[in-house]
């Protein structure tokens, strides 16, 4: 790498104590006595994944992103220039133009269950008052839309919400297992978290050895809960197998998926858990570094798993030798910038190391080839947590509850036009209707009309689907997914076209622009949905459109993002939801073609 | 970033069997299937891909049907697997590769990318049918960036294929003056805070114009004729020689229209340059000829 091209804009006092902050003595400046190409260049590459920390660092001294301030942290870490403007405007939390009053910008929820619960409003309202105003995709806070998160300038970031004592709607229910300590363990305390069994799963993974974890998680039948539901127990012992390099694990918290805040429920409730689990499949997978990638919105959360680490390191749970088993681990956390494309495993790996958040082909997968191209297994907090579950009853106990294939339990996110939005844990195979009745049934006098599944990712379905079990062949079967979990009710007098544009405006906004199918695609599919909106109807020619672009989406795009971003739209306009009245495919049974 | 590849996509000794469109082929392992399906004698068209870049897989015009991938999969970085059943003519195939051709039409101006013609010509792609009364179709259009002497950029023709990116950073010049900024369909090649190119780290190598499949970046002797409806290229001779500035022998293309260089290129497939140059070989060409150019004088 040829020395660096920086301009002479400098970074000024308060720009430079932030970025320090974060560096410390960590820099990649090539020293003046050096000779050593080849030694530099392997600096700048090990300190590239201090880059979008210190980015977070000079977004938050003043409020944006300055050339001085950018020219600073890349003499630091020997980014070129170009490349770093280029990680900062991909994310949606930094700004790199100098904003004209400099202060807190309230990010204001513009998704599904926000839009339908009064978002616009309470952006006049927020406006009128002279707040800085920002249109913001799903704040993963659907239980209190209109949600809100303000970002700040000199201070921590807020969600004002927060400041209430979180109450779960199924609080005491004995069933629980993955809920059971929400609201019974004191979040900031290690102790209170032990008093109520915590590490003893830790514990019983030393005993059994890495191999026997492996074994029981596969035995388990656990599944991934971020939507993909890849077997848990496949990725860890391809990751076991893996020897002789560096390994990760990389616990997925960058829960962004319109409609999901279950992750977000836990890891501000019950952080112990989502840290014990990841030093078990750190242990299971004989991987030495942990590492928690969180959404820039998610501030409790941060926090509260940033104690809960230093509480579990300084209790010998992560460190050097892990509960005394020898195992050396521990965990650093990473904070996102505002991109829901960071939640898909390989962008996120790209994110972490400095790089804009763009997805790689697969393959090589993960296992192989992931954070820093070294084998990583990726999981979420809700799948980490069922591996607590599967360690502490044993792989037959986990499958006590739950269906042959889909064992165990599932958390659902519950909201839009529901009594009591929330999030909720049921064994599979309770069925939509049940789901529904649990979360008080259908909030105000208007008929459920259809209820979404999995998020802007996933479907609509009809009220005609109440009696579907709540499990992934059965989804499967009938044409729609889980997801990550999302049931999201909507109600006759709702606006269904709105929520159609906002979602294929959503998939606009959150596409990377890597490839040509999901980057010109999700445009194309919003200029559709805007001119039925406007015309009142979809002309053949568009309906046709509208078909071509789903498939070649689904068909060609890099990553899972683009596989999707038809989905929702899609089937509300098979099922009519839109207006045009049922169109072919076996709506009768409200079953999707 | 994609993985380090072979970039000319063969490798070993040992032969992989695979079936492509049902013809039997047998290639080196390591060897991708848009490499196999050359072989094969299938014209697979590629838009991100070059031979002396590394496969960045972005365009996904080149893909293909691999029985068993629930997706299609991306012929110029997948590489071949023992028994592979690949179809190249499926309609799924021909589905996907029309609507990428029909997307860039619809929102990029292609007029100036001939090869890309050719391929929207034979995929039957209508990118008029974006447009609808009262709603445009949205296009990456904006004035062209004339900033210097060597070389513009007009990013209205840009298909964001990576490859000057890669050009100026990785696969040849490790310059890095340009990267991708912005998400989405704003994204966009850019230098750091959308500086001119005199104020960022550009050495004027011109391996960016060297890529471009499209003009978004080209000779400013290019862009004047254009602009003056002069450019001939039927008319121009291409003259092989060798960069004389010093020892490393790089070959150069000179393109010359009424007996002015309007451009210089490099082979992809030399040896020494794989295409690229340095600002001497690229621009450093006026001392051959007069200061008079005939073709200035004639322009009105």
């Amino acid at each position: 790498m040829a020395d660096l091209s920086i301009s002479e804009a400098n970074a000024d006092a308060i720009e430079q104590a932030a970025v320090d902050a974060v560096l410390g003595d960590q820099t990649a400046e090539i020293r003046e006595t050096e000779r050593l190409v080849r030694a530099g260049t392997q600096r700048r590459r090990d300190h590239r994944h201090l880059l979008l920390p210190a980015l977070h660092a000079l977004q938050n001294a003043k409020g944006w992103i300055s050339p001085g301030g950018l020219n600073y942290v890349c003499r630091q870490l020997q980014v070129p220039p170009a490349e770093a403007y280029g990680v900062a405007t991909f994310y949606d939390l930094f700004r790199v133009d100098e904003p004209d009053t400099i202060g807190d910008v309230t990010h204001v929820c513009v998704d599904a269950a926000c839009q339908i619960s009064g978002s616009a409003e309470r952006q006049r309202e927020l406006a009128a008052r002279g707040v800085t105003v920002h249109r913001s995709p799903c704040l993963g806070q659907c239980d209190r839309a209109p949600a809100e998160f303000v970002q700040a300038v000199a201070g921590p970031d807020r969600v004002d919400a927060d400041s209430q004592p979180y109450v779960l709607p199924q609080h005491g229910d004995s069933s629980l297992r993955l809920l059971r300590r929400i609201g019974v363990v004191d979040p900031n305390s290690l102790a209170s978290y032990q008093a109520a069994g915590g590490y003893e799963a830790l514990a019983a993974a030393i005993a059994m050895g890495p191999t026997a974890v492996c074994d029981a998680v596969a035995a388990s039948g656990l599944s991934g809960r971020g939507g993909a539901a890849f077997p848990t127990g496949v990725k860890w012992r391809a990751v076991a197998a893996e020897q002789g390099r560096p390994k990760h694990v990389v616990a997925n918290c960058d829960e962004s998926e319109p409609g999901t805040f279950k992750d977000r429920v836990v890891m501000e409730n019950d952080p112990f858990a989502v840290i014990e689990a990841l030093t078990i499949a750190g242990f299971a997978t004989a991987a030495e570094n942990g590492w928690i990638y969180i959404r820039g919105e998610y501030p409790l959360a941060t926090r509260r798993l940033s104690e809960a680490i230093v509480q579990a390191r300084a209790a010998g749970l992560l460190g050097e030798n892990v509960a005394g088993s020898g195992h050396r681990f521990d965990i650093e956390i990473r904070r996102g910038a505002g991109a829901y494309i960071c939640g898909e495993e390989t962008a996120l790996f790209a994110s972490i190391e400095g790089f804009r958040g763009e997805p790689r082909s697969k393959p090589p997968f993960p296992t192989t080839h992931g954070l820093f191209q070294e084998p990583t297994a990726v999981n979420n907090p809700e799948t980490l947590l069922n591996v607590l579950e599967v360690i502490n009853r044993g792989a037959d106990g986990y499958r006590e509850v739950g269906t042959e294939n889909s064992p165990g339990t599932k958390l659902l996110c519950l909201s839009g036009r529901v009594a009591r939005p929330g999030v909720y844990e049921v064994p599979f195979g309770t069925t939509l209707g049940e789901v529904l009745a649990l979360a008080g049934g259908i909030s105000g006098d208007d008929p459920l009309r259809a209820v979404l599944l999995g998020g802007a990712a996933g479907n609509f379905v009809l009220p005609d689907q109440l009696d579907m079990p709540m499990t992934l062949e059965d989804a499967r079967q009938r044409g729609t997914t889980l997801g990550s979990g999302v049931v999201m009710a909507f109600t006759a007098e709702v606006d269904m076209v709105a929520v159609a544009v906002r979602i294929a405006e959503f998939f606009r906004g959150e596409s990377c622009g890597q490839c040509v199918p999901c980057r010109v695609g999700t445009v194309r599919q919003h200029e559709t949905m805007v001119q039925l909106q406007q015309s009142g109807a979809l002309t053949e020619q568009r309906r046709e459109l509208s078909d071509d672009i789903a498939r070649v989406m689904a068909d060609a795009s890099i990553c899972g993002l683009g596989h999707t971003a038809a989905s929702a739209v899609g089937s509300a306009l098979r099922l009519g939801l839109l207006g045009e009245g049922p169109g072919d495919g076996g709506v009768d049974q409200g079953r999707l073609p | 970033m994609t993985l380090p590849t072979n970039p000319s996509g063969a490798a070993s000794e040992v032969n992989v069997n695979l079936t492509v469109n049902g013809q039997s082929v047998s290639v080196p392992a390591g060897t991708t299937i848009h490499r196999a399906c050359e072989r094969a004698g299938i014209d697979t068209p590629t838009l991100c891909w070059a031979e002396n870049l590394t496969p960045v897989n972005v365009c996904r015009v080149c893909v293909v049907e691999v029985e068993g991938n629930r997706t299609l999969v991306p012929s110029c970085a997948r590489a071949v697997e023992e028994g592979m059943v690949v179809n190249t003519d499926s309609e799924r195939v021909r589905h996907s590769r029309r609507m990428v051709l029909e997307f860039l039409a619809s929102g990029v101006d292609l007029d100036q990318a001939e090869g890309l013609r050719r391929w929207l010509d034979e995929y039957e792609a209508d990118p008029g049918r974006y447009d609808q009364d009262g709603l445009p179709a949205r296009t990456v259009y904006e004035e062209p960036k004339v900033q210097d002497n060597l070389y513009i950029r007009d990013y209205s023709r840009c298909v964001l294929c990576y490859k000057c990116v890669e050009a100026c950073g990785d696969d040849a010049q490790h310059t890095y003056a340009i990267a991708v900024s912005g998400r989405g369909f704003d994204a966009r090649i850019s230098t750091e805070f959308d500086v001119t190119l005199p104020d960022s780290a550009c050495v004027y190598c011109g391996n960016c114009i060297g890529v471009c499949p499209t003009g978004a970046i080209q000779f400013k002797t290019e862009f004047d004729l254009r602009q003056a409806s002069d450019w001939r290229p039927d008319e121009q001779t291409v003259t092989q020689t060798v960069c004389s500035y010093c020892g490393v022998g790089c070959n150069l293309e000179l393109h010359v229209q009424d007996e002015r260089i309007v451009k210089v290129t490099s082979p992809a497939d030399h040896s020494v340059t794989h295409g690229h140059l340095c600002i001497k070989g690229r621009f450093g060409w006026q001392y051959v000829q007069p200061v008079d150019a005939p073709t200035r004088q004639r322009r009105p």
